[in-house]
């Protein structure tokens, strides 16, 4: 199967919005119809075949080369297929996507896989804040799927979680599972002042503990949890070290006590 | 009726009648395999026989650590039911009352079903409250916190209607420890068949019933016909040299589960020998009217 890939020319004058590059949205259109797609942002139109070098191939695996952070909702809305990124993306990528699989060579910027509902994002990067977060107005943030990123995350990673799991293989800053509804928010690293800010139930585990955990998290000992072995057989393939944390005796805190108590943080090697 | 004879043990050119039933299958898990295995023995008890105990539930096989959802030693439970609604209440009660009172057990759906029946989605209100809902990789659990740490459970398991009841073996011998040490060779191989049980007492049942009783409203009553003790007084189905029957029924998740455990164990019992074992192996229908699955003994000979 050979993908369809798109050639960045140059860095872009203008932010440009990504969301109609999905396999789903690229199906059956000939090469002419995806150059004449518009991308712009602003009032000057920009369109694919202005941007990018389109070398034609199967729809269902689109392959973006030359990435830069002003390429905004990659891979926004996908529901199926392969979408493969080389460089660093911007804002919202992923954002509302509910199936296929986004993977990005390179860093991602503020609210990737908002809000997102299904499928699995990989970031070999770090990215920025609001990972799964939803936007201003929205109830909810990411309400399924599965995001791995490599490095680092920015503040108020897993806003507003109501299911799926997000998995840092890095740090995260403050903020973390901030409003948490459920879900799974993992951080192998440290991560910032007063994780699970207002969460109501869900699940955080930090590897190497937080800069400042809440008064308001309640410490219920140290236990070997069957469920936290489920998760890590789910996520050996995905990120073996995490895998491996997960089978460590981890403490256990009961929190937010602000809010209900019915979410938890487990904390690791504390340090 | 006509008999062939398998190195020296005469098989009866019979069928067993066996009728479809619900089957659901579970995965129980627990620090050790000694405990894995004790919490499926206590789910299993007292359901050799949907006549008295509402379902026949047995131990499929037992299950390597790399093998079960949680990478911890495991053992397959099967259980069949004559409707959905007494399996769905038969599931529910034996794992609330041995699976989730057993120390570090945990269960999981052992059957993927297009339907399914619940399994912590019943049994989570135990957690008043505090149980955990976790949904990742397709699959659904709850986390229910108990005195020992956590009881973790799956939603839901599946089930399914092609499964069948009453496969059996009638095994035959010059003597009681004959026919017992053929009926356990038997047992042994049909333990080792995928998909299938023998849900009486070591898999051997030696209270083979017949349908209706001179008793007004006794449904089952002793099966004289094959009752050596009164071989004389009745029509007998017994030749002079039998002194004990046993038998194994056998239910599987599909027809051919119950075909091929039933295969296993007239293997086992021609392998044991006339000498040592049976002389004769018969099976149970009722004419062939009841049940819509006949398992003929011409076509399971090794």
């Amino acid at each position: 199967m050979t993908p369809l890939v798109l050639t960045l020319h140059q860095r872009p004058e203008q932010r440009l919005d990504l969301s109609p590059l999905v396999p789903q949205r690229l199906a059956g259109k000939s090469a002419n119809e995806i150059a004449r797609i518009e991308l712009q942002t602003t009032r000057v139109r920009v369109t694919v075949g202005d941007a990018f070098r389109l070398r034609m191939g199967d729809a269902q695996h689109v392959r973006i080369e030359g990435a830069c952070d002003r390429l905004d909702q990659v891979g926004a809305g996908m529901s199926a297929g392969a979408i493969d990124v080389a460089g660093d993306v911007g804002i919202r990528a992923g954002r509302l996507m509910t199936g296929g699989r986004l993977m990005i060579h390179g860093n991602a910027g503020h609210w990737t896989a908002s809000a997102m509902k299904g499928g699995e994002i990989e970031i070999t990067g770090s990215a920025g804040d609001h990972v799964g977060g939803p936007l201003a107005g929205e109830v909810a943030g990411m309400r399924g799927g599965l995001v791995i990123v490599r490095g680092n995350v920015g503040a108020r990673a897993a806003d507003r979680l109501r299911r799926g799991m997000i998995v840092v293989e890095g740090g995260a800053g403050e903020y973390a599972g901030s409003r948490m509804i459920a879900g799974t928010l993992i951080l192998r690293r440290k991560a910032g002042a007063l994780p699970g800010y207002l969460m109501k139930r869900g699940t955080i585990i930090l590897g190497e503990g937080a800069r400042a955990l809440s008064p308001t998290f309640a410490d219920c000992g140290v236990h070997r949890l069957v469920a936290m072995r489920l998760v890590g057989a789910y996520l050996k393939p995905y990120s073996a070290a995490t895998a491996a944390l997960l089978r460590r005796p981890l403490r256990r805190f009961a929190g937010d006590m602000a809010v209900s108590g019915h979410g938890e943080i487990f904390v690791g090697n504390e340090s | 009726m006509r008999t062939l004879t398998v190195k020296g043990i005469r098989i009866d050119d019979t069928f067993a009648e066996a009728f479809g039933m619900r089957a659901t299958a579970v995965i129980i898990t627990a620090d050790t395999a000694r405990w894995a295995r004790q919490t499926a023995i206590t789910m299993t008890g007292f359901a050799t026989s949907v006549i008295g105990c509402g379902c026949e539930a047995g131990i499929d096989r037992p299950l390597d650590a790399r093998a079960t959802p949680d990478g911890r030693p495991g053992v397959r439970v099967l259980l069949f039911a004559v409707s959905t609604s007494e399996l769905q209440k038969q599931l529910s009660a034996r794992v609330a009352q041995c699976v989730l009172t057993s120390p570090g057990s945990a269960c999981y759906a052992g059957l993927a079903g297009t339907e399914s029946l619940r399994l912590g989605n019943a049994l989570r209100y135990f957690g008043d409250g505090w149980q955990i809902s976790k949904r990742f990789g397709g699959k659904h659990h709850w986390r229910i916190p108990v005195m020992d740490g956590e009881f973790v459970c799956d939603a839901t398991t599946g089930l399914t209607k092609q499964a069948v009841g009453g496969g059996n073996l009638l095994i035959m011998g010059r003597s009681a420890q004959a026919t017992l040490a053929a009926a356990e060779a038997a047992a042994r191989a049909i333990e080792k068949v995928a998909d299938a049980i023998a849900p009486f007492p070591g898999g051997i049942v030696r209270s083979g019933s017949k349908v209706g009783s001179k008793y007004k409203g006794v449904i089952a009553s002793t099966n004289d016909a094959y009752s050596p003790t009164l071989k004389g007084a009745v029509k007998t189905a017994l030749d002079a040299d039998i002194a004990s029957v046993l038998e194994i029924v056998i239910d599987g998740l599909t027809s051919q589960a119950v075909a091929d455990a039933m295969r296993a164990g007239i293997a086992a019992i021609v392998k044991l020998g006339p000498k040592r074992g049976a002389v004769r192996i018969g099976a149970g229908n009722y004419g062939g009217k009841l049940g819509p699955h006949h398992y003929h003994l011409k076509d399971l000979l090794p």
